[in-house]
Parts: C-alpha cells; structure tokens; sequence
C-alpha cells in the first residue's frame, strides 16, 4: 500500500512536455490510440495527468494473488474435511460479533465515501474513523476469540479443524491488518486540504483502492466464517 | 552454416531414431493387461516419432534452403504475415491426433482402475518401510490379522504392527517377499508405515505409490512365473535407491502349497521354491524356463 | 525514493525532460530502481545459480557413474549427500535460473523498453522484488552449511519425508531453510508478476495496442499472470508445511506413522493434499520457465528469417492456450498417486490437448523460416536449436500425459530426459538466444560470434547426448532420485545391468558440456570489456529497443517516448527502402510531420 501510493508522487513529479496531446499519427490500424489508461497520466498538463487506473488495477491484480492463496487454503480445508472426521471444535460464538463488526465497517466505508464525493470532509473524517474503529474492533474480537479456544485448551495443533481456525482466521487477520494501514493513511491525508485539483482526485483515488481492499477483506471473511463455523 | 546446422540437425535426429531401435527396451512382461499397454506404447512412440523426425526434417530444411548466403545484397525474404487456412488445418490435424491418442491410452487404464478385483483372487497386504518391503498374507483363514502402528517392535520381527491376540493374525504370514500365484487375479493392499514410497516391479507394468494413510488397492494377473525384482520408484529417503524387493509367481498348485504351509515352515519353503529360479528370468506356468526378461 | 523525486524536480524546466541516473554508486548500481539495472542483476543472480546448478550436476552424473571412487576435495558422495545435491540442483534451477532469468532478467530490462515505457509502473517494488529473491536464494545456499546438510527431498519435497524432521538427514534445520527460501522466492515473484501486468497494461507508448507488441511481451505478459495465480498456492502451502514440521499441525501427515521408532503424534493430514497444491504450481511454473523462452525464440526468429513472424495472431492465442490449459493439467504428475482414477482420465485428455497450441507454435516457427533469407548469427542458432530441443522434449509429452502409459513410465529416466529437454534445456537455449542477442543492447558491446558458435555447436549437440538416452534409460526401467544403481561394483537391480553404457555416455557429454559453458562465460566477460563496439541496431531489427542507444539512458528514451505506428515484425516489406521498417517508422502516406514536430532529438547527446 505505502509504496504503491509513493510511487504515485513520482508521477505527478514527472514533467514533461513532449508529444503531447496529439493523436497517434500514421497508420494506425490495429491502434486504440496512445497506449492504455496508465499512460495517458505521464503526458498532457499537469492537472490533468492523474489517473487512478493503473493503482486500481494494481489493487485488482493484488487481490487476484491473495485470493488465490486464500483459495489453496480453503481448497485444502476442504479436501481434509471431506476425508476424515475431525474432533469438531465448538466456535466461539464471538464470531458473530466479529463479523457483524466488519459487514458494519464496510457500510460505514460506503458512507465515508459518499461523503467525500459530495464534498463533505467532516463527514467523511467521521464515517472513517468509525470504519478504522470497526475495523480495530474487529481484530479485537478475533484476538479474544483465540484466548477463548486457548482456554477451552483448544490450540493450533489440537486438531485439523482447530488448526484450519487459527490459520485462516491468523491469514485473515494479517491481510485486513494492511487494510488498517490502509485506513489510517487515508484519515492521516484528510488533516491536510488539497485545494489542488490533482490531489483532491488522488485523495478519492486512493479511498476508492482502499475501499476496494477492505469490502475483499469483508467478503473473504464472510466466506471464511460460512466455511469454519457453519460448514463444519 | 545454415547447410551444417541442417545436417547437425538431421544427423542428431537419425541418431536419437537409431538409439530407439538399439535393443534397449522393456524388459518382457508378465501380466495380463501388459501387452495392451505396450501396443499403446508402441502406437504412441510411432505417432511421435513421425512428428518427431517431421518437424526435424523440416526445420533442417528450412536452415537449409533459406539462407541468405555470404553476400546477399537486395535479396529478400517472402513478404508473408502468415495464412489462416493452414493454421486452421494443422491445428485441428493436431488436435485429432493427440487427444486420440489420449482418448486410446484411457483404455488400459480402465480396466485396472475402473473394476473391482475379480472374486477369487489372491490378496496380498504390501507395507512398505523406508527402505525395506513387508509382504503381508492372510493365512488359511483368508483373514488378515489387525495391525496398529503401536504395536510395531522391529526387535521382535514384528515390523507391520500385527496384533496377536486378534484371533484373525493367528494364522497370517508375514515376510519380505511378495509371493503369487500365476493365472489368478491377485489384488494388492497398497499401505505405507512412513513416507510415500512406489510400488514398481518393471515385468508387471504398473506402478503405484504406496501413501501413508491410505490402502490403496490394485489388481493384476500375472501370466508367467519367476522371480523379479522389486523396486521403489519415489523418493522415500537416504536409501531409496536400495530399498529392493523380491516377487516371486508360482505356478498355482505349489503356491496353494506353501500358503497352506505350517508357520514355522513357511520361510524355509518359500526359501527353496525361491532358489529354484533365476532372478529375471521367465518361466512359463509350470516353471518351464522361457528366457530372460531383460 | 526520495532521491528520485528530487531529481525529477531538479529538471522539470528542461523543455525534454530526462530522468538523470542517480549518482551515488550505491543508488545507481546496487539498490537501484532502474529496471535496466535490476534486469542485470537478476541476470547475474541467474547466471551464478545456474553454475551452482550445473555443478551440482556433474557431480550427480559422476558419483551415479563412479559410485565408489574417493574424488579429491569432496571424497566419496554418499547416498544422502547425493539426493542433497539432487534436492538444491532441482530447486535451484527452477526458481533461480529458469523463472528469474527469463522473467526477472530479460522481462525486466527489455518488457519497459520494448512496450516504450520509461521503467516499470512501481520501481520501488521492482527493487524489493530483486532483493527478495537474492535472499531467497541466500537461505538456499545456507542450507548446505547446516547441520546434516540439505534437504533430500527433492524439489518437489513430497510430505511425509519433508514434513517429519526425523525422516532422513537434511529434513531437520537444511529443510527449513529450504520451505523460507521458496516461501520467500514466492513473495518476490509475486512482487514482480503484479508490476509486469500493471506496466504492460498502462505504460505502453502512443500506438503499442496490444496486437503491435512484440511477441516477448505477450510472452512475458502470460508468464507474470501465471506467477500471479500460481506463486501464492505454493506460498500457501510451504506455509502449511512449516506449520507442521514446527507447530505440530496435520495438514500433510496422518495418522499413525511410525518414523524413528516412535508413532509420530499427528493425525488426520493427507500427503496428497501437499501434491495438489504443490503441482497446481508446479505446472503452470513450467510454463514460466519455458513461455518466455517460446517468446525470445519467435521475436529472434523474425528478426534473423527477415520475414515477418508467421501466424502472429495464432501465436498470441496459442500462448495464451498454453498458459490457460496449464492450470488444468496438474493432476498428470499424480495418476499413479493415489488420487481418482476418473479425475486421472480428465487430467489426462486436457493434458494431451495442451499439445495442440505447442504443435500450433512449432508449425509457425517453420512457417516463418519457409521462404526466409536466414541470418545465422550466434542469438539465431540458438533460436533455432531452441526449436530443435523444444520438438524433441515436448513430444515425449504425448507419451507422459497418457494415463497407461504413465504406469511403467512415472518416475524413470523417460520423465527426466522429457522435462530436461523441453523445460530445462529448451528454456535455457532461449535465455543463450536471448543473450547473445541483446547483449549489444545491454553493454552495447558485440559478443564473439566465433566463440558463440563454438559454444552453440558443442551444447546442441551435447545436451542431446545427455537427455534422449535418458529417453531409453527410462523404457528400460531406471527410476530417477536413485543415488546409485551399483554397490561396491555390484549392480543392485538386473535389469538394469545394461545400461551401463549408455550411464557412461551420458557423463562424458555433461562433462563435455559443462566445460564448453566456461566459454560462454569467458566469452561474457571478454566481450563486456574487449567486445567490438555496438551500434544502436547491430541486427537491423524492427522493435522499440533498437530505437535507442546501446547501451539504454537511464529513461530509456532520453525523455522522448516513441510512437508506434505498425507491428513489430515487418521485414521484408516489397517497396520498402530496407528489408525491415522499425515501429516506429511513420507510414510516409499517413502525414505524420505534426508529430515529430518539435519533439526532435536535438540537443540530446545519448
């Protein structure tokens, strides 16, 4: 995230006066014209040369990767739990909590957005905040969630399904944990306006990656509570 | 140079034919299913070698016949992007072939794993080790004895954890050589103690990886007997290349003999009937000596 | 990035504006942003592991060959000691030669600049994922220097030998090590896959649409979606594998097994699972190895048939065929693992049909050299040898992907000389093709084209000497990862007794042919100092790199990003002034003076 978000400074630094807005001459046949989206942000004046494209599509390939390992994860969940029977173990009922805590932040995320769109930036200050604190709640719960099985006597390696638990929700945790950097770097940018035109699209760039990651990291979890509490 | 590459080339390709056809192939098989997985053998290594040799000459052709030559001053090469008819035909050319060819290979392969072992045939319980096989047989109850890994002392000759006081292990056998009669189906309980190891005699044709936590069963009929030599084909640790075994296929009558055998006889026996073939030779049902496997 | 930032402030005035290098030697050369310098670097990481690779090799076929003898230094290798060297050689020439160089090392310097890009979409990451992979590597290499060694697992380290440190020697601290290293590896590659797409899907230059990219773009492409998808299974499952050596889970191991003389405490995992995952992975990563060379191949072939390349659109699509079907064909490596014999049958079929965009491949590759005026320039015969092992190790695969005939093939030599030729050596040939090829453009010096055919003429005919006899080992019944086939001059297993020609014969040319390497390298560093000077197009070829200086300025460009304006093989255009019109060459009917304008090279001294 932090790089990602470095490197957009870089090309907004970047100055140049080259061949500027004209059309891609000569015969362009095959041509859908000057390169994709990305490229269109290193040419052209100054307030006009951001795009989010390319850090959106960053994010989408990102999330493509993540999921991809989360799917091993589940895929093998899913093997061993067809094979032999485990010990089941008894989910904490704190799950629950956890996840109506993040299904609310990703609707409290919504709303910060909207704000932000119709130009309101206490309002979005505060429907952020909220979202960061749901989001802390969340991992709050998790963590007593696990204190609850450790003193059921239920650890990493008690079972299949006790491990399965530690490591998806652990896994899970982690990712959403950069979710939360995500966040925080999105309310450290509202203490500063930007009156510039640029920045304030960069600003709305940067909550709508955000936003993107952390409605993936609401869905996952979803996915991951249906499968380890109900599932089982 | 192009004309020296073409000919490197071809040369290398006559010699890879060459080296096909120098005598070095399977050893003979013993099984039934075997001739049928040599035909698709053979069959396939026809259709790629044609490809094979094809594409060579081809490309030697081309490196050939198009070069440009020393001092080609103005000459050029065909103005060609390309032609969407050939590409059609040589793609659904291919595509007929090879998955033919896929389609072909399924048969065999049905009939060993499709079907349950026909009744009557001979079980056998493999418990591989690292780097030792167990031979593990029912007895003349025709019950295999319960076993527990907790119950395994290697001290006591004791290596596959059969329990003794299951009145069912009373009678059964256990020994380092897979012995089976021949003309009968036998059906082998595939199990490993410890890592993953493979079940590969080269005369049976087959191979099966022996999981731990599985029983992986397999079925077979040998149609000759002799002695062979059994091999482990996955890597199962420091001496996975000397992790050998023995198969020995009797006719039917002298291994109705031996399984009938006493306990403390059994060894002994089995022993004897061992020496009376030559490793890797062929002998025919009644243990007349047809020649070399290999 | 600081710095970065600063020298793009200090010239914004300028009226092209040019991203000037980095001074400092440490920011300019080691920890570098420039994708030129990583793509070195990559390169030069591949180039000792390959050697370290290589090696290992030799001593493989020399203590498979002379079992008993005492060599000076290393003494006699034992058994264990040679499934170590079997272990680090496999998994170093996967990860650390076959997917950094051709991805890491050429996709990186040469993805940007032929798509007219000025660097990568985040340099930053691009660094990252260098260095990450130099210390996946360096937890490798630690592996040796442990107690009992590495591992000897082999490279696909099959659980329950990988999961039980008791299982055998190197399985304790050198595997460990080994599940960081890859673990690590993954996380750089992903790094690396997430920057390619991003670039070649924003940073193309005016007028690269899709279909004017050259052909090692697509391959690059395909190859970094590939390691997108498949990095993170194997990350998943290396995490899983670490988890039960030292955390005491059952993912991988079951119930009962009796190791060391003690009943190991787990219960409930599933070695097959770990192959599952493991060959979901693994066989799309056999296409990363090989697709980037497949790339090279047909972009060299082009330039030196000077012809364009035959059937551009079907070569797009049978790329993207091939890396498509890879997800699909990874239960062939497992028919015989126990897993469905149903599931065996479909694998199978899918398998056979990953062929037909290969055979698609290898028909255009003839097509374009039909009617060609061949160039047998040093990059060309390796090209063309990539084609040559390309046929004759993926054809094998007709055999392999068959259910029946896996039976008696699984696992012997058969497999090795079929994988050896088509993923290994193949894929290696293109990274020569690639090299002698773009080394003028990377230190715009030119290599010997006398010792590079000397070096071309001994290796295509070495390593057909080393695999396809394999092939023949294989019928005959050899099994791979066998330490040694005799003890104390007794053959162990009969049937095997006479190959023992074919044993020696198959030393003696890797012998041969690790040797002949050294001239490659000599050949290397020669020319980097003493190499005749290059030019900016040495090959007269067509696409973006050969539109700037050799070596590239630090942009790439020197602030002026190319315009594209056609495809990029048009060779032997009739009516042409040439017999190769570069992309960027406007089409004199199109008017394109309004472009040009004022975007001169003047005042740019390269």
């Amino acid at each position: 995230m932090v790089t990602t978000v470095t490197s957009t400074e870089r090309v907004k630094r970047k100055t140049r006066v080259g061949v500027g807005g004209a059309p891609p001459g000569g015969n362009g046949q095959n041509g859908k014209g000057p390169g994709g989206g990305g490229s269109g942000g290193k040419q052209g004046d100054e307030a006009h040369r951001f795009s989010p494209k390319p850090y959106r599509l960053t994010l989408w390939i990102l999330i493509a990767a993540i999921f991809m390992m989360f799917a091993a994860m589940i895929a093998a969940y899913v093997m061993l739990a067809m094979g032999e029977k485990w010990p089941e173990v008894v989910m904490p009922r704190l799950l629950w909590l956890s996840t109506g805590l993040i299904v609310a932040s990703s609707l409290t995320l919504e709303a910060a957005r909207g704000s932000l769109k119709a130009g309101s930036d206490p309002g979005y200050v505060r429907w952020l905040s909220l979202t960061l604190l749901l989001g802390l709640g969340f991992l709050a719960a998790q963590v007593f969630a696990w204190r609850q099985l450790v003193e059921q006597g239920v650890y990493l390696a008690t079972n299949n399904h006790s491990s399965f638990f530690y490591l998806l929700t652990g896994a899970h945790a982690l990712h959403l944990s950069g979710g939360i950097l995500g966040l925080s770097y999105l309310l450290m940018r509202t203490r500063h306006r930007r009156a510039e035109k640029n920045a304030e699209m960069k600003r709305r760039a940067a909550a709508g990656v955000v936003s993107v990651y952390w409605h993936f990291m609401d869905g996952l979890w979803v996915l991951l509570f249906l499968l380890l509490f109900v599932w089982s | 140079m192009g004309r020296a590459l073409g000919v490197v080339i071809w040369v290398l390709t006559l010699a890879s034919v060459v080296l096909f056809f120098s005598g070095w192939w399977f050893p003979t098989a013993i099984t039934e299913h075997a001739p049928a997985i040599d035909r698709q053998f053979m069959i396939t290594i026809v259709v790629v070698g044609i490809a094979f040799v094809a594409a060579q000459v081809g490309l030697g052709y081309a490196v050939w016949r198009f070069g440009a030559g020393r001092d080609n001053k103005g000459e050029r090469a065909v103005y060609s992007h390309g032609n969407n008819r050939l590409e059609m035909i040589w793609t659904v050319i291919t595509a007929v072939v090879f998955i033919s060819l896929g389609v072909m290979g399924q048969r065999v392969w049905a009939s060993l794993h499709f079907n349950e072992a026909p009744a009557g045939s001979f079980p056998v319980e493999v418990v591989a080790q690292q780097f030792a096989w167990n031979m593990h047989y029912a007895g003349p109850d025709g019950k295999f004895g319960r076993t527990d890994p907790t119950l395994i002392h290697e001290d006591e000759q004791n290596f596959i954890g059969l329990d003794s006081r299951d009145p069912a292990a009373k009678d059964d056998l256990t020994t380092t050589t897979l012995v089976i009669p021949v003309n009968r189906p036998v059906e082998l309980t595939l199990r490993s103690k410890d890592v993953t190891h493979s079940f590969w005699v080269p005369q049976l044709r087959f191979k099966q990886d022996l999981v731990p936590g599985m029983a992986i069963r397999v079925h077979f009929t040998p149609t000759r007997t002799g002695l062979f030599q059994l091999a482990c084909a996955e890597l199962c640790g420091m001496n996975h290349f000397s992790m050998k075994g023995t198969l020995l296929v009797l006719p039917e009558a002298q291994h109705r003999e031996l399984m009938a055998a006493p306990k403390a006889e059994f060894q002994s026996r089995l022993n004897d009937l061992a020496g009376k073939y030559e490793m890797g030779v062929i002998y025919d049902e009644n243990g007349t000596k047809i020649g070399k496997s290999y | 990035m600081a710095d970065e930032t600063t020298v793009h402030e200090a010239h914004g005035s300028e009226a092209v504006h040019r991203h000037e290098p980095p001074k400092s030697f440490i920011r300019k050369y080691v920890f570098s942003l420039d994708h030129k310098v990583i793509g070195v670097q990559y390169l030069t990481l591949a180039l000792v592991a390959v050697f370290v690779g290589m090696i290992l090799s030799v001593l493989m076929r020399m203590s498979l060959t002379w079992p008993d003898m005492n060599w000076p230094i290393i003494g006699q290798i034992k058994p264990d000691q040679y499934l170590s060297l079997l272990t680090i050689h496999g998994t170093m020439m996967v990860f650390f030669v076959l997917t950094t160089a051709p991805q890491g090392g050429f996709g990186n310097y040469f993805l940007p600049i032929q798509i007219g890009a000025d660097d990568m979409a985040f340099p930053v990451l691009n660094m990252l994922s260098f260095w990450v992979t130099l210390v996946g590597f360096i937890f490798l290499i630690a592996s040796f220097f442990v107690y009992e060694g590495a591992p000897i697992g082999g490279w696909t380290a099959y659980p329950p030998l990988s999961a039980i440190p008791s299982a055998g020697p190197g399985q304790g601290t050198g595997m460990n090590l080994w599940i960081i290293s890859i673990a690590i590896f993954c996380v750089g590659s992903l790094l690396g896959a997430l920057n390619f797409i991003t670039t070649l899907i924003n940073m193309r230059a005016r007028g690269m649409s899709l279909m004017r990219m050259p052909l090692t773009c697509w391959a690059w492409f395909t190859t970094a979606v590939l390691a997108l998808l498949a990095f993170p299974v194997l990350l998943a499952a290396g995490v899983l594998l670490y988890l039960d050596r030292n955390a005491g889970t059952s993912f991988f191991v079951p119930a009962g097994l009796f190791i060391k003389d003690i009943v190991q405490p787990h219960s409930g995992g599933s070695p097959i699972l770990w192959q599952h995952l493991f060959w979901f992975f693994g066989h799309p990563e056999v296409y990363i190895a090989i697709l980037p060379g497949m790339g090279a191949t047909s972009h060299i072939l082009s330039t030196f048939a000077r012809k364009p390349i035959f059937g551009y659109r079907a070569m797009v699509f049978a790329i993207f065929a091939i890396g498509l079907l890879g997800f699909f064909v990874w239960g062939h490596h497992m028919f015989i693992s126990g897993m469905s014999p149903y599931s065996a049958m479909a694998f199978s079929i899918l398998t056979l049909s990953i062929g037909v965009p290969s055979a698609v491949k290898t028909f255009n590759w003839l097509g374009t050299l039909w009617g060609a005026k061949i160039r047998f320039t040093v990059p060309m015969l390796f090209a063309l040898g990539f084609v040559s092992l390309f046929v004759a190790g993926g054809i094998t695969g007709l055999v392999l992907g068959q259910t029946s005939l896996d039976l008696p093939m699984h696992d012997t030599y058969f497999v090795l000389g079929h994988f050896h030729l088509v993923m290994g050596v193949a894929a290696i040939f293109g990274m020569f093709a690639g090299i002698y090829f773009w080394f003028p453009k990377m230190f715009g010096k030119m290599m010997s084209e006398r010792l590079g055919r000397i070096h071309f003429w001994i290796t295509f005919v070495g390593v057909y000497s080393i695999f396809i006899p394999m092939h023949i080992m294989g019928i005959v019944g050899m099994p791979r990862r066998y330490s040694r086939f005799a003890e104390n001059g007794q053959q162990i297993y009969g049937f095997l007794e006479s190959l023992h020609p074919l044993v020696l014969f198959v030393t003696v040319a890797a012998i041969i042919t690790f040797f002949t390497q050294f001239l490659f390298l000599f050949n290397l560093l020669w020319s980097l100092f003493k190499g005749k000077k290059a030019g900016d197009n040495p090959w007269e070829a067509t696409t973006l790199e050969w539109n700037t200086t050799s070596p590239p300025p630090h942009d790439n460009f020197a602030g002026v990003p190319p315009v594209v304006y056609r495809g990029p093989y048009e060779f032997a255009v009739p009516g042409a002034p040439n017999d190769y019109i570069m992309q960027t060459e406007p089409d004199p009917a199109a008017g394109s003076s309004e472009v040009s304008s004022g975007n001169g090279h003047d005042g740019h001294q390269h």
